[in-house]
């Protein structure tokens, strides 16, 4: 990492102290996890103080973590028996329940300083709430108020105090959160022309959802010793 | 006397100055604008949802379909998100064709802006003579990668492969007379840099040319001038990038201010505007084609001195070339691997912006080590253009909305991905 970015871990670090948790990056990028409770409070305080001056938001994104880490092939104990037996593709089930994993979804947030050059990333989780919820920025930053319509329409995350929640990408009338990881790829329904209905009526998917290529994880061992980051700094 | 009351008018999804599938439901009041709330998504493809379920690579080609009047730009991000995670740098010589191509992408986009800008608002020459220009861009494209748009031409680790050592030619299917065959064959003797330099020499004479129709004109001017004002700090706050912040007189370029491949080596000047209405950001954006000539010139000369590689040697993530393959056992299984399963990322995440046409674009990559990505949040940059619609176009005329629409340099493959 480099020296201006040394310098702002610092300055944050002095700062906020415990507020923020900063996650370790391979590349170069200053990353940091809060409470949904400080949210407001620190974007103020990002965005206002000298030295910080965090004037846009450039980005800001939905994740769900549901499936994170899991592979659909074994590749430790099954490479000898052969593709179709080693392949699992286990349909994800959506959770029918009133609370979630606290780390299921999280809010992520890119800010850039146009006037001091720098950038920072922040995570919230939302908690173990169904429907998650974060409290809305909209008021430190107005370019957060699309994004936030676009998280809430893909993973139906709720932002409170935002002015204007509607869905924005989707269809009219569209139901579920496309972007969650158990809403299957292919869609829960489709649209085609009825004959003798003579309308546009919709159906469930008539296609059958197929993976060409599995999803494997393997270990790398040249990225454990921090490669990565070094090459970053070159 | 009869009263008068505000009435909703729908522009859009099918209309020609809406660049797109634009549907935009109108407040008026007579021809003002008292509200204007716009509704996007008619062109959601899940963009970030498919690259999720697919490997790395396999993603490329969809980048080019996001922004599919500035292609490469967008891959060039995607590309570089996933370098920056594998911790690799491309050779310079692909750093160098990279920049090469990301300049002519800026010449093509500048150039579709502004001939569909001024045919909204009544000048319709103009796009004719910018189409003549773009056409000697695209067959660039084509040169290199086989296709005139969606190139997916850049790869992790390099560009696909060297510039070509020979401009493909004109051939006569009986439409054209012999005469004009070899007149537009002239330039296409030599290799595509012979191409390329010739482009660049007469290309500041055709921005001449649009310059004389509109800088000065008067239609022009009332159509522009005072349109669409937006304060500097109301463009950071709306998260403004690219020609429509530095048009409100912002310096901030992330090829100056941070630099990616190898344009801290290149001489080139960011403009920038005064007033933040539309006129400024027309001048930005021409005083931008002429700078994206000069860094293509630039380019040129050293692609010249400088042969080498253009792709990195690590087989763990490019393929072996097709000779290597034919006896070496080890180049077979890298193929085999990499075409079948790719490549896994390291755990991690990382955002990669460049300044791509039409502002930042960016990628924001979470990997959990597996050979797909776990997230891709594609940032584009007309996503928070077109959320300041409103604020730009309240109180203005009907027919401003369609400057407004233009100067903001609407293109829905990366609004709604």
């Amino acid at each position: 990492m480099n020296k201006r970015y040394q310098a702002l871990a610092a300055r944050v670090l002095s700062r906020f102290g415990d507020q923020l948790t900063r996650v370790e990056s391979t590349c170069g990028e200053l990353t940091y996890e809060l409470a949904r409770e400080d949210l407001v409070a620190t974007a103020q305080a990002l965005r206002n103080e000298d030295g910080l001056q965090f004037d846009t938001l450039i980005d800001l994104c939905g994740i769900d973590y549901l499936t994170w880490g899991q592979a659909e092939w074994q590749t430790k104990d099954a490479t000898g028996t052969g593709f179709s037996r080693a392949a699992q593709r286990e349909t994800v089930l959506p959770e029918i329940s009133d609370t979630f994993e606290p780390r299921r979804f999280a809010v992520v947030y890119h800010l850039t300083s146009v006037s001091r050059n720098h950038r920072i990333r922040l995570r919230v989780f939302t908690g173990p709430d169904n429907p998650p919820i974060v409290p809305s920025i909209v008021e430190v930053w107005n370019s957060a108020n699309w994004y936030e319509r676009e998280a809430f329409d893909l993973f139906g995350i709720l932002f409170e105090g935002h002015p204007d929640l509607r869905r924005i990408l989707t269809d009219y009338g569209f139901i579920g959160y496309p972007f969650r990881k158990d809403f299957p790829l292919i869609g829960n329904v489709e649209v085609k022309y009825d004959l003798t209905e003579g309308r546009v009526v919709y159906q469930p998917v008539s296609i059958e959802p197929r993976t060409l290529v599995p999803r494997i994880i393997r270990d790398d061992s040249r990225y454990a010793s921090g490669q990565a980051d070094e090459a970053a700094d070159g | 006397m009869a009263e008068f009351q505000n009435y909703t008018m729908n522009f859009g999804p099918q209309h020609p100055a809406a660049h797109g599938v634009l549907r935009l439901v109108l407040e008026m009041n007579g021809e003002v604008i008292q509200d204007a709330d716009p509704h996007i998504g008619l062109l959601h493809r899940g963009t970030e949802k498919l690259a999720e379920n697919k490997p790395y690579n396999h993603s490329i080609g969809y980048m080019d379909r996001l922004d599919y009047v500035s292609m490469m730009c967008n891959e060039h991000s995607y590309v570089l998100a996933i370098e920056k995670l594998l911790g690799v740098r491309p050779p310079i010589r692909a750093q160098y064709i990279r920049v090469m191509f990301d300049e002519i992408t800026r010449i093509l986009n500048h150039l579709l802006w502004l001939a569909t800008h001024g045919l909204d608002i009544g000048a319709m020459a103009l796009f004719l003579f910018c189409f003549r220009e773009r056409e000697d861009l695209v067959d660039c494209y084509e040169a290199v990668s086989g296709t005139r748009m969606h190139a997916t031409y850049y790869r992790p680790g390099g560009v696909y492969r060297d510039l070509p050592d020979r401009m493909p030619r004109h051939q006569n299917a009986g439409n054209r007379s012999d005469k004009d065959i070899k007149r537009l064959n002239e330039d296409r003797q030599g290799s595509l840099l012979d191409f390329l330099e010739a482009f660049t020499n007469r290309f500041p004479g055709h921005v001449d040319e649009y310059e004389t129709l509109l800088t000065d004109n008067r239609i022009w001017k009332q159509r522009t001038v005072n349109i669409g004002v937006v304060s500097p700090e109301r463009a950071k706050q709306l998260g403004f990038t690219g020609p429509m912040l530095r048009g409100s007189g912002v310096e901030w370029d992330l090829r100056k201010k941070q630099p990616y491949e190898v344009y801290a080596n290149l001489d080139f000047d960011i403009p920038v505007g005064v007033n933040g209405d539309c006129y400024d950001r027309y001048l930005v954006r021409i005083e931008e084609m002429r700078q994206s000539n000069n860094i293509i010139k630039q380019c040129i000369t050293w692609l010249r001195d400088n042969p080498g590689p253009v792709m990195l040697d690590d087989h763990k993530f490019t393929p072996p070339s097709r000779v290597e393959m034919k006896d070496d056992m080890e180049s077979l299984i890298h193929h085999f691997k990499l075409f079948t399963e790719g490549y896994c990322i390291p755990a991690g995440e990382a955002y990669a912006a460049v300044e791509h046409p039409k502002g930042e674009f960016g990628i924001y990559m979470v990997s959990d080590g597996a050979n797909k990505p776990y997230r891709v949040k594609i940032r584009s940059p007309g996503f928070a253009h077109i959320s300041a619609m409103k604020e730009m176009v309240v109180g203005h005329m009907l027919a401003d909305v369609v400057a407004v629409i233009g100067t903001v340099d609407i293109v829905f493959g990366d609004i709604d991905r």
